[in-house]
């Protein structure tokens, strides 16, 4: 029973992961019209029913998948087949660490909403995130083109650098949230400062916050960050790849997007706390409550974690479309000399403060 | 650090630009989708096959020659408009006419759209103002080359 529990779980999460990832190319394409007074792509219809090009998705895959499978001559063949599902594997098996919601009992049974509690899940997410980079540096090798080589060896040293600040910026919550298990961060966040604020990390890591987040930003490779792609001078580390392999490293890029808004909302946003819900109903620090029955509840948890998952992905699709890309010393300037003294910063700061607090 | 900060506010301020954009397109799409009817639209695109927009007055198209009150081509294969056609892409040939006042006819006039620039030379050269370029139609595109070489009875239509 438990190992049928798992595969539901397993199958749920990467449907919502790959659905999510979908969706995410429509909201890109839209989201980017609407600011740019445009209406975006509404053509892909079902006997002639549009619905606001939500069929668009699929019209894309169904050219991907009938493109040719294209290997250059010069290329080694296996790394080059290898490279594009590296890169999505890695950032696929993500998933399993993110929590969903909290508990769900159901039939007398407790069902915990993540398809894994990794007691070292952020380490976990951190790691499978930095081992993507093998995709990029393999399929810039194997391509056997300066231009691609250039991309994956620039996407290695970004991601490198990022890395560090990625890492160090989370020391602060992990010391302020004594555990590296992602759902018990997301418990820790259920309690509430001063008896009304949602204790929610981005109120006692503001720094941290903003740390992670340019960090997180280059770690998806996308606009402001896309040294890797570079489209105005090396064409990047995918050139040589066509059709449904291309397709991947593109989705992979999609669900980086989405675990970086996963662990946004997770570490920093409360997950899928809503704030003044408990197990029970909402409790209002005025004092009173609401009872609600246990479904609703884990409803309301669920809904909660889309929303703020849905806003962040927003969010950084609006940074993609406002923002210049920089240049790459700079890019690397931010990284070392700014995010990285910040974020040591941070660590020192919230130590002294822990310290005094005690 | 203080143009440091000033900087990150500057990127802020530019964020807010496009947030801004977002949201405004966004009310008046909304209020589309919901029925109401709007002055200002959501966005300036033109859904071009469904939606054309007005070409201007002076806008170059399609040839065509014009007709006498007879019925009778007005051009009189003076070969003005082959010797100023840029890409050379207007052949005539001349037949003689009865009439003195006439004497000379186009027996074939070929226009080649697949080279044609759509300078107005030839609608300029004509000093019996036999060829204009008024039709209006832009949509040109053929699925054969021959379909676009246009002859006598096609261009006096």
């Amino acid at each position: 029973m438990d190992i049928v529990i798992a595969v539901i779980k397993i199958i749920l999460a990467l449907v919502w992961f790959l659905v999510l990832t979908l969706y995410l190319t429509w909201l890109e394409r839209k989201e980017s019209a609407v600011i740019q007074d445009r209406i975006g792509a509404n053509r892909a219809n079902i006997w002639k029913f549009r619905f606001l090009g939500l069929f668009q998705p699929f019209a894309d895959a169904i050219k991907m998948i009938f493109k040719e499978d294209f290997v250059p001559a010069f290329a080694n063949k296996f790394l080059h087949t290898l490279a594009p599902f590296l890169s999505f594997f890695f950032v696929a098996i993500t998933i399993c660490a993110v929590p969903f919601g909290d508990t769900l009992h159901l039939a007398g049974r407790t069902i915990n909403l993540q398809v894994l509690d990794l007691n070292a899940g952020l380490l976990f997410m951190l790691a499978m995130l930095s081992l993507g980079i093998y995709g990029i540096i393999l399929s810039g090798w194997a391509s056997r083109n300066r231009f691609t080589l250039l991309g994956g060896m620039r996407g290695a040293a970004q991601l490198i650098s990022y890395e560090v600040a990625l890492g160090l910026s989370l020391i602060g919550i992990i010391m302020v949230f004594p555990s590296l298990s992602l759902q018990s961060i997301v418990r820790f966040q259920g309690e509430n400062l001063l008896g009304f604020i949602p204790k929610w990390g981005v109120l006692i890591q503001p720094l941290g916050f903003v740390v992670f987040f340019f960090a997180a930003l280059a770690e998806t490779k996308r606009v402001p960050f896309d040294m890797p792609e570079g489209e105005s001078e090396i064409i990047g580390f995918f050139t040589e790849y066509g059709g449904l392999k291309w397709g991947l490293f593109m989705m992979t890029d999609f669900m980086e997007i989405i675990i970086v808004s996963a662990l946004l909302t997770t570490l920093f946003f409360g997950g899928w706390q809503v704030p003044w819900l408990a197990a029970d109903g909402f409790q209002w620090p005025w004092g009173g409550g609401w009872a609600l029955p246990h479904g609703i509840v884990v409803l309301l948890q669920l809904l909660a974690f889309n929303v703020k998952i849905v806003f962040f992905c927003w969010l950084q699709i609006l940074i993609r479309w406002t923002y210049p890309r920089f240049r790459y010393d700079q890019v690397m300037d931010l990284g070392w000399k700014v995010l990285i003294p910040l974020s040591l910063l941070n660590i020192v700061g919230t130590g002294i403060v822990m310290g005094l607090l005690k | 650090m203080i143009r440091a900060l000033g900087y990150f506010l500057e990127i802020i301020k530019g964020g807010l630009i496009t947030v801004r954009h977002f949201n405004t397109n966004m009310w008046f799409h909304t209020l589309k989708v919901l029925g109401f009817k709007t002055k200002r639209k959501g966005a300036v695109t033109i859904q071009y096959p469904e939606e054309k927009k007005a070409l201007a007055a002076r806008h170059r198209s399609l040839h065509r020659l014009m007709r006498r009150e007879d019925g009778k081509p007005r051009c009189v294969s003076c070969l003005l408009c082959v010797t100023v056609c840029p890409s050379e892409c207007i052949s005539v040939e001349a037949a003689e006419d009865p009439d003195s006042e006439i004497q000379k006819v186009p027996a074939e006039f070929i226009i080649d759209m697949s080279r044609c620039c759509f300078c107005g030379f030839c609608v300029e050269a004509c000093p019996e103002d036999a060829i204009r370029m008024d039709t209006g139609k832009i949509e040109l595109a053929e699925y054969q080359r021959r379909d676009l070489v246009l002859d006598l009875d096609k261009l006096l239509k």
